[in-house]
Order: structure tokens, then sequence, then C-alpha cells
């Protein structure tokens, strides 16, 4: 690790076709784990004796919140280190983040929700954790759509950065809401509320659906920050030569 | 193993709609996720690859 010069990276020139040349890896790495991690979580995986089938949701419900609340603090920790060092690539490591933060948020709503009718007999509550969880996905929104409004980039990631990292505030509510407040959600996952824990094939199939879905967000944003790259830095000579030699 | 049978499988014990629902819509946006990079890629890429072209035609007409 210490052999590779970590600031050569930070332009945005060099980053580009490293980006490039690690997607496939990460994109074969997620695929993988998600097809070891839903044969696991549908097939290996036994029964739930309270919630009987339906508590397989959890296997995408988890990870998508996970996913939801880390790639927050990520967002915010470059958009921090774009507000302090002015490097272009965080700002725009931040931009290409929040959708598909976004995507995990609204997919762990969506799924919650699905749990929720079963098992709660509610498809929504405005409960602390829910609605953290929701005010999360409005962050996300802010964020990109502070951004999308200021013409000027450097005003723009200035702006939005604030906002990730005033929002970062949210995120510890919403890990900790389950055991601040009374709440129907239950405690953490890797305890059910019976207090028994939880079964080894469960806990695999989780931990393996959430490293698919941490490998599918590094493609993605990698894939997502290299169109951000593009248009940032398109009156470069780079990235003149980078298009104009494919034609 | 848990399923007696496929049919047994899809019913997930009578949570079907919900465990379905929440696999299918994850499936489906995490999918459309990856395409709108894709297609965003390829726009960015025809769009800057083009204006990179006629800026070179205009110097090199200038030149001649």
């Amino acid at each position: 690790m210490s052999g590779i010069n970590w600031f050569k990276y930070s332009s945005p020139a060099r980053f580009y076709p490293l980006a490039g040349k690690l997607i496939p890896y990460f994109a074969a790495l997620a695929a993988v784990l998600t097809v070891i991690g839903l044969y696991l979580g549908l097939f290996v995986a036994p029964t739930d004796f309270k919630q009987g089938e339906g508590y397989r949701i959890m296997f995408v419900h988890v990870p998508a919140a996970w996913m939801s609340m880390f790639i927050y603090v990520v967002m915010a920790i470059y958009a921090g280190l774009g507000l302090v060092f002015n490097t272009r690539l965080s700002s725009l490591m931040a931009t290409a983040l929040a959708p598909t933060g976004a995507l995990f948020t609204f997919l762990a709503l969506w799924t919650g929700s699905l749990w929720g009718k079963p098992m709660w007999g509610t498809w929504w509550v405005w409960d602390a954790r829910l609605t953290s969880e929701l005010i999360l996905l409005f962050l996300y929104i802010g964020f990109m759509s502070l951004k999308a409004s200021i013409d000027d980039p450097r005003r723009a990631a200035r702006a939005s950065g604030l906002l990730a990292i005033i929002g970062v505030i949210n995120v510890p509510i919403i890990y900790k809401s389950v055991e601040w407040w009374n709440t129907l959600h239950q405690g953490a996952s890797i305890t059910f509320s019976s207090g028994t824990s939880m079964e080894a094939t469960m806990l695999a199939s989780l931990i393996v659906m959430i490293f698919a879905f941490w490998m599918y967000t590094i493609a993605v944003v990698l894939a997502r920050v290299r169109c951000e790259i593009l248009e940032a830095e398109r009156d470069t000579e780079w990235v003149a030569a980078e298009l104009g030699k494919s034609q | 193993m848990n399923w007696g049978s496929a049919s047994e499988f899809f019913a997930m014990g009578g949570y079907a709609f919900y465990v379905w629902g929440s696999y299918g819509v994850t499936a489906l946006f995490l999918a459309l996720e990856v395409v709108f990079v894709i297609l965003r890629k390829r726009t960015i890429t025809q769009r800057l690859g083009r204006r990179i072209r006629m800026r070179i035609e205009v110097n090199n007409e200038a030149q001649t």
C-alpha cells in the first residue's frame, strides 16, 4: 500500500483512467457476492421462528439501509476534503456518491415499508427511525439540487459541501434512534427483538449482501465520477486527447 | 434447503408480495442506475467528442 503515491491519483486526469481500470473488478465482485448472498439468504438460511419467510426482506433492507448511511458519511468526508483542501476530485466524488446514496435510502424506505406492512400492520409510522431515514433522503435530494442550482462549480461545491457536512449529524441519530426513542422498528439486526442472536447462516447471508452492495456502490460511483470528471474538465488537453483518440 | 418445491419457494410462506416486492424493486432500481450511468457516459463521450473534433477542424481551417 505504501508503495503507491496516493496524491498522484488526486488529480482528475490521473484518476480517470485508474477508475476505468478498477470498475470491472468491483462490478465482478459485486455480481459474485450477490449470487452467493442470494443463494445463502434464499436457500440456506432457515425460516425465522417469529417472522416466517417474511424476514428474508432483511437481506436487501439492511444492506440498503446500511449503505444509505455509510455513503452519506463518505460523501460528507469528500465534501469536507473539497472544502478544506480545495481539491477538485473530492467534490466530484461527493457529487458522484449522492445519487447512489439517495437510491439506497429510497430502497431502505421502500423495503422497510414492505416489511412493516405484514409485521407491524402498517406501511409507515412517523417514528424516530423511519422519520430520520426520510430526512436522510431529503438531505441527499437537497445536496443534489443545491449543487445543480448554482452555476459556478466552485461555489456550488462549497454550498453543497457545507450542507453535506451539517447533515452528517443525522447519521448517528438514525443509527441510535432505535435505542434513544420508543420505536416500532426493531433494534440492531444482529439480534432479533426476541433477544436470541441471529442464526449463523442468516448472519453470513446478511454480511455477504452488505459487501455485495458495497462493491456495487464502488463500481457505479467510479463510473459516475468518470462522467463528472469529463464534464468538469471538458476544456482540458487531456480530455481532448482521451476522447479524440477513440474517434 | 428450505423449499419442497418451486411454487413453495415463490410463495415465500405467504409473504410473496412483500419479499418479491422488496427484491424486485431493489433489483430493478439498481439495474436502472447502471443503465443510466452507462447511457450518461455514452452521451458525454459523444457530445464532447463532437466538440473536440469541431475545434480541431476550426483550427485546421484557420491554419490553411
